[in-house]
Parts: structure tokens; C-alpha cells; sequence
């Protein structure tokens, strides 16, 4: 009886052990992430269709770090957050910044990057601040902080045009629709690397922004894997070697 | 610029006590952006009434020049309909704002005035494509007139103009104006495209509002207030309707 007893406790655990394997190797996590794919050198969609950018790199390795099996997709920048909400994915990584307003719909990681903004105008303009706007027309992406900045700052005295995506608004620039564009810095960098005419004027525009991994309000299971597996990225290099491949400066 | 500045008053007046008479009945998200959705539904009434009209007079020269037995007329307006009607009014949209207007200043001369705003850009392309549904839908109706018609109109020695003006004309509204009140409401909702060439029409504003709160009841808003404009459009259609009736019921009872 009592050797039967423990034979059927070894078979048991046995078992269990056997079932926790496969327990693990079920929860290897399988992870949907949006991004944009039009917010060079953030997001971007190569001729080939294929996703690439900071962002992209970002994401793949955070998905590396927490092991998971991540698909990146690509979603307009009016519908990323609803297209979240409405779980057809399961996190947004796409430069977004972390508002009070965005808040209220969804929860966000820790930063991945920070982020202020800049006036890009054509060289050798009677553009040379933020004082000289009055009575000018200013661009900006719609449903961005640089929109939210120029509606509430310049709105008054400046026309403000919003545009669906950056690139339409650099068009619209170079074009001569636009007297200057507000933008988020580092996208303006990397188009004025190719753009010889134009340049940064004014002084930077801190808006204290902050740039973070959105998730569905309630998913601290994610996020916290997302906070954690940033951390190790930026202690163990990998961070920094993305960053170098876009930037000359460290924007964490 | 007088009629320009006094406009602009009338609106915002108008603006303000659209959103005071609704401030006890809208709700609280509505009622914050009020004045955005209700300059967007004038700037949205303007296009559609602006593009209509210069739609119709260019529908009318097109369909007549259409049905013309003359190749140098009809050729060219049945290519205009058919470039016109045959692609997305997105696609022409873009084309002429982001494709035509990259030229700039320098490459478009005196066209820049116009393509420079993209409301000007917008009220062009609706213009042009109404105009090139609208000349198939007048089409129809000329060559539907009844053939009796025509030769009474010559028996008794009528030229081409009078014949066109008292006959042919009248006739061919009267029976393709239920067709064409159709086009005028989906030119209402194509109008809804501008929003992508940086026009704050109503659709504009809403997705303003929206990209700030991710509220997805702002788009409600805009439901209704659209349903409003289509609303009203379909009664004076409806009236003007009516109205075409009138002479030749006129005239049967003679």
C-alpha cells in the first residue's frame, strides 16, 4: 500500500511535470504590435512592403528579450489607437507619446525615447522663430504633439495646417504651401539630412515628451514585460547600437 | 472684400448661436469642440453648394456638346467624362494638391493662387467630377426627349438655341433630375475626401477633435450633422423638383 502510494505519487508528479512542460511552451508569447510605416526614420514601409526603422528595431528586440514571437503590422496613424482597443493587436509601437488624453484610453510603458520639437523652415527665410510666425502658415501631422503644440500656441496669430501623415507635410513644405513645419525632432533631422535647403530655426521646444509602448488599459502583464525587457536592453548595449544606427546622439 | 468680411461675421455669429442654442442639450464633448464642427459644416455647405453649381453649369455645356453631332464637341467631352468618372475622386484629389501643387509657385504661375489652398484645390476637383457624373446623368435625359418633340420644334422653324433653351432642355432636367439629386448627395459625401488635402470641412474637424480625445462618439457628431445637410439638400432637391414639373404640366393643359 504504502509502496503502491508512493509509486502513484512519483507517476503523478512525473505527470505534472510533464504538463508544466507543455504549460511553458504554450505561454511562449505571441505578441501583435502596430506601428505606422510613415514616420521615417521611426517607421517606415521599404518598397518591398517590409517594416523598418528605430521602432521596428526597438520592437524586435524587446520581442528577442522577452522571447516572444512578435508580428509587426502596419496601421494608419488615425485608427492605431482604435485598431488597439479593438484587439487587433496587442500593443502600439510607433513613436507615440505618452498624454494625459491618450492615457485615458490605454496604459504605456515606460519611455523608449524622448522627444521635443522644431521648426523646419527654407533657409534663408524670414523664418527665425517662434515670434516671427504671425500672419504664417505652419504644418504639423495630425493627432501629434507638434499638432497639439501649434493649435494651442500658434492657432492664434498663425494658420495651422494638420496633415494625415509627416510626409505629406514635407511635400506640402517643399511645395511652398508651408512657411515653416513644427516637428518632432528627430524625423525632421533625418529628412534635412537629404534636404540642403531648408534647416532648423528657433530655439528647441520643450514639450516634455515622452515616448512610450502603449498596451489596452489592464494589461500590466504586458506592459511590465515591455518595462522590464527595455531595462535590459539599455543596460546590455543593444539599445545603443540601434540608436547609433539612426542617430549620432543618445535620444533615451 | 466687403461681401468677404461681413460673410465671415454672418458665420461666426451664426457659429456662436448654433453652439449657445444647442449648449442645453449637447453633451459635454460636443459642446467643447462646438465651434470647430460648426465652422467645419459651413466650410463643408460651401464646397457642396459652390461645386454643385459650377458642376451644373459645366454638366449642361458638356451633355449638350456630348449628344452635338459635331466630333470636335463630342469627342473631347466624352473623354473628360470618362477620365473624370473613371477614376476615384481620392486619386484625382491628390493629384492635383499633392501632384500638381509640388511644381510650386514657380512652375504654376498664376495657377498657384489657386492651387496653393488646398479648399480651392478641393472645390476645383469636386467641381470636376460632378461636373463629369452630372453630364452623363443631363445625357440621358436629351436623348430621352421624345422625338416629337424635336420636330414640332422645327416645324414651326425654331433655330438651335431656341430649340435647346424652350425644348430640349427643360424636358431633359425635368427627367433626369431625380438621377442627378442622387449625385448632389454623393458629392455631400465625397466632399468628405477634402479632409485629406488639409481642408478642415466637417469631416476635417471632426478628425481633429477626434485625434485629441480618441472618443470614438465624436464620429456621431459628425453622423448626424451630416445627416442634417443631406437631410435639407433632399427637400430643396425635392422642391426644385416640383418646380421643373410646372411648365409642361402648364402647357398640357393648354
Amino acid at each position: 500500500m504504502h509502496i503502491r502510494k508512493s509509486l502513484f505519487i512519483a507517476a503523478f508528479s512525473a505527470a505534472g511535470l510533464a504538463l508544466a512542460a507543455v504549460g511553458a511552451q504554450a505561454q511562449d508569447l505571441s505578441i501583435k504590435i502596430a506601428t505606422e510605416g510613415a514616420y521615417p526614420p521611426f517607421n517606415q514601409t521599404a518598397p518591398s512592403g517590409e517594416l523598418t526603422g528605430f521602432d521596428v528595431d526597438i520592437a524586435n528586440a524587446l520581442c528577442e528579450e522577452m522571447k516572444a514571437k512578435c508580428e509587426i503590422v502596419a496601421q494608419d496613424w488615425d485608427g492605431i489607437i482604435p485598431g488597439l482597443v479593438a484587439s487587433k493587436y496587442d500593443a502600439i509601437i510607433a513613436s507615440m507619446s505618452i498624454t494625459e488624453e491618450r492615457k485615458q484610453t490605454v496604459d504605456f510603458t515606460e519611455r523608449y525615447y524622448s522627444n521635443y520639437l522644431r521648426l523646419v523652415a527654407k533657409k534663408g527665410s524670414d523664418i527665425n522663430g517662434l515670434d516671427s510666425l504671425s500672419g504664417k502658415t505652419v504644418g504639423a501631422q495630425r493627432a501629434t504633439v507638434a499638432a497639439q503644440w501649434a493649435e494651442d500656441n500658434l492657432g492664434r496669430n498663425a494658420t495651422v495646417k494638420l496633415y494625415d501623415t509627416q510626409t505629406a507635410a514635407y511635400s506640402d513644405l517643399e511645395a511652398g504651401r508651408l512657411d515653416a513645419l513644427a516637428s518632432d525632432v528627430y524625423p525632421a533631422f533625418d529628412w534635412l539630412k537629404d534636404k540642403p535647403d531648408y534647416e532648423f530655426v528657433g530655439e528647441r521646444i520643450e514639450i516634455n515628451d515622452l515616448i512610450g509602448i502603449a498596451v489596452r488599459k489592464g494589461e500590466d502583464d504586458l506592459r511590465e514585460k515591455f518595462n522590464a525587457a527595455l531595462t535590459t536592453i539599455r543596460e546590455n548595449g543593444v539599445y545603443a547600437r540601434i540608436n547609433e544606427k539612426y542617430f549620432p546622439f543618445d535620444i533615451y | 472684400m466687403a461681401i468677404g468680411q461681413s460673410y465671415r461675421e454672418i458665420k461666426i455669429w451664426l457659429s456662436d448661436s448654433a453652439c449657445i442654442g444647442l449648449s442645453p442639450v449637447s453633451p459635454e464633448l460636443f459642446a467643447r469642440s462646438c465651434p470647430r464642427f460648426i465652422d467645419g459644416f459651413f466650410i463643408s455647405i460651401e464646397l457642396l453648394v459652390l461645386a454643385s453649381l459650377f458642376g451644373f453649369v459645366i454638366a449642361i455645356g458638356l451633355a449638350v456638346a456630348r449628344t452635338s453631332n459635331v466630333g470636335a464637341l463630342s469627342v473631347p467631352a466624352f473623354v473628360y467624362c470618362y477620365v473624370f468618372r473613371g477614376t476615384p475622386l481620392l486619386v484625382q484629389l491628390w493629384i492635383f494638391y499633392f501632384g500638381f501643387g509640388s511644381f510650386g509657385a514657380e512652375g504654376l504661375g498664376p495657377f498657384w493662387l489657386v492651387f496653393r489652398d488646398g479648399y480651392w484645390v478641393g472645390l476645383v476637383v469636386l467641381t470636376i467630377n460632378t461636373s463629369a457624373y452630372a453630364a452623363e446623368i443631363f445625357r440621358g435625359g436629351i436623348v430621352n426627349v421624345p422625338h416629337g418633340q424635336i420636330e414640332a420644334a422645327l416645324a414651326i422653324g425654331m433655330g438651335w438655341w431656341t430649340k435647346l433653351r424652350r425644348i430640349m432642355l427643360p424636358q431633359a432636367l425635368q427627367i433626369s433630375w431625380p438621377a442627378y439629386s442622387n449625385e448632389i448627395i454623393l458629392l455631400l459625401k465625397g466632399s468628405a475626401l477634402v479632409s485629406t488635402i488639409t481642408v478642415l470641412d466637417l469631416m476635417g474637424q471632426t478628425r481633429t477633435v477626434f485625434s485629441r480625445s480618441y472618443n470614438l462618439e465624436i464620429f456621431l457628431y459628425a453622423i448626424l450633422l451630416y445627416l442634417v445637410l443631406s437631410g435639407s439638400l433632399t427637400i430643396i432637391l425635392r422642391i426644385l423638383e416640383a418646380r421643373l414639373r410646372t411648365p409642361t404640366q402648364m402647357s398640357r393643359q393648354h
